[in-house]
């Protein structure tokens, strides 16, 4: 039995999760919330130490060591542009973790005579390895397609609906027999069908959606750990594990309606098919394109400039000579401002932080639904390194992966200037109109390299 | 109450708490929360630490220890990666108070 002076202790490290969550929605508390929910997991972690009589101290202190530096070492060296896989790889561990807790907690459970084992507790755990598995395998093949190593398109073959469909019967009836028949060897098929069903659940889910099955992994996850606390009787791992699995699914729903998405679309929309709209290849239309010194004066003799950055603008590290050629452009009495699409980059809100990294002025920085209207009024719009963004099919092409999430309204403004590699279509593998356009200008190359060439182009104007 | 009610008080309460303290979240946090919701989930390592604690078999002991640096990688890095998110919010000038929605 736990101490009482534990059990209190852990209420304390409850508190700090809800408090952690509570400061992590708004700016200004938001360090301070994260700091606090570390406290609060340090706190539960070290408080078992003393609370119970464990065994092995020495194999689980190394692995705590082990762990501490394999996370610190991961966290600190990512780059911020591949944060979001980083985010899916944790998350994934951590379903994978609350799996194996899940079994050994079976194994130790079906030692005891059949009769004593409550068949709800049974069920929990059935639970926690099933939706542990799926949130780990499910997880690593997100960051399979975030990281590149796999194709970013929705992956469908035609038996994938049935395959899907079977692994969830047999994952429904392995948890079933699991409750009548407690035994090890159920729990470890029930885990390898989870790890099936994870990676058929994810397969299909194009590219641009794939931050919004991140988080709903996390929630998954969140609600395996909080299954794994009631099994475990630990009153902390259940409340933690349903704030996030709670916040988790909220939050999955907020993405999904910012990128004007149903989750159903998100996780199923490709099997429907219609959805395989462009063929994900290099056009060979033409298109106008342009050099260095031509754009630049296209933008210095604007009064109103518009920049829609996207995630190329990042990943080529172009964010901080794109700050020096808007400082330049302000200095000539330009109006410049960034357009920051929900979505931007890989995840909401990650374009902000690339940016505030790069030490761009909080004020310069609009979002969508403040800017939208002033797309008419821009003489010149600068696309750097986005695509599916500003992509009209999202409002003119039902049927597109893409259609109806909202977009920047560039194709609104005088001029449309995109500064890309390739013509290599964006991260949805759909096909841009606007690039097409009369009154767009491409011009190709690095974006760090073009960018410094540009810069170096307004200056001599 | 018997005890599976206690249980599935504080479980249902929790889901209250849980949608409603991050209901008025701005977009740009979406990233950061996700992320430090990650983290908190992380604390299944205490789960981890105790089933390792009681295991008794050495194919238990290691499929423990297996966990427990899962768990760490997942509450560690997680926290510190939000962190590291979270740094470059901070710099901002505190000009505005409130996000600028129209």
């Amino acid at each position: 039995m736990t101490p009482t002076w534990a059990q209190l202790a852990y209420l304390v490290a409850a508190v700090c999760f809800i408090l952690a969550l509570k400061g992590l929605s708004s700016p200004k508390t938001a360090r301070r919330g994260n700091l606090v929910g570390a406290f609060g997991a340090v706190l539960a972690c070290a408080i078992v130490f003393f609370a119970e009589d464990l065994d092995n101290l020495m194999p689980i202190l190394i692995a705590i060591v082990v762990g501490t530096v394999v996370g610190v070492v991961g966290a600190r060296r990512v780059q911020m542009t591949q944060m979001p896989q980083l985010v899916a790889l944790f998350n994934g561990v951590g379903g994978g973790a609350a799996a194996l807790v899940a079994l050994l907690e079976l194994d130790e459970l079906s030692r005891f005579a059949e009769a004593h084992i409550a068949r709800f507790d049974m069920a929990a755990t059935g639970f926690t390895i099933l939706v542990g598995a799926v949130s780990f395998s499910g997880s690593l093949v997100t960051f399979a397609k975030l990281q590149e190593l796999m194709t970013t398109r929705p992956v469908v073959f035609p038996g994938l609906p049935v395959a899907f469909g079977a692994a969830l019967l047999a994952s429904v009836g392995l948890s079933a027999t699991l409750v009548f028949e407690p035994n090890l060897s159920w729990g470890i098929v029930l885990a390898f069908v989870g790890l099936a069903l994870g990676v058929l659940l994810v397969l299909p889910v194009g590219g641009a959606d794939v931050p919004i099955v991140i988080s709903l992994l996390n929630a998954f996850t969140g609600l395996a750990v909080a299954a794994g606390g009631y099994v475990l009787g630990n009153a902390v791992l259940l409340v933690a594990g349903t704030l996030v699995g709670a916040s988790g699914t909220l939050l999955t729903k907020l993405m999904a309606t910012a990128m004007g998405r149903s989750l159903f679309n998100t996780l199923f929309g490709a099997l429907k098919g219609g959805s395989t709209l462009g063929a994900g290849e290099a056009s060979d239309r033409p298109v106008r394109s342009a050099g260095p010194q031509d754009i630049a004066i296209l933008l210095g003799y604007a009064n109103r400039v518009i920049v829609v950055p996207g995630y190329g603008l990042a990943v080529a590290q172009a964010q901080h000579t794109l700050r020096e050629l808007v400082d330049v452009l302000g200095e000539k009495g330009i109006v410049v401002d960034y357009a920051i699409h929900p979505v931007a980059g890989r995840m909401p809100g990650h374009m902000n932080v690339l940016l505030a990294e790069a030490q761009v002025p909080y004020e310069q920085l609009k979002e969508m639904d403040e800017i939208n209207g002033d797309f008419k009024h821009a003489d010149v719009v600068l696309v750097v390194g986005a695509n599916d963004v500003v992509n009209p099919a999202a409002k003119t092409t039902p049927g597109a992966p893409i259609y109806g999430m909202p977009i920047l309204n560039a194709d609104e403004a005088g001029q449309v200037i995109f500064m890309k590699r390739s013509m290599r279509p964006g991260f949805a593998g759909i096909e841009n109109e606007l690039l097409f356009d009369p009154k767009t200008t491409l011009l190709f190359g690095d974006a760090k390299d073009t960018m410094s060439k540009l810069l170096t182009a307004v200056k001599a104007l | 109450m018997s005890e599976p009610v206690v249980w599935l008080t504080i479980f249902v309460l929790s889901v209250f708490v849980g949608i409603e303290v991050i209901s008025k979240v701005s977009s740009t946090l979406h990233t950061p929360l996700m992320s430090g919701a990650n983290a908190i989930h992380g604390v299944i390592l205490l789960g981890a630490i105790l089933v390792t604690g009681a295991a008794e078999s050495t194919v238990a002991v290691a499929v423990g220890v297996v966990a427990v640096v899962l768990a760490t990688v997942n509450m560690v890095g997680g926290f510190v990666v939000t962190d590291r998110m979270l740094q470059m919010f901070v710099r901002r000038p505190p000009r505005q108070p409130q996000e600028p929605r129209s």
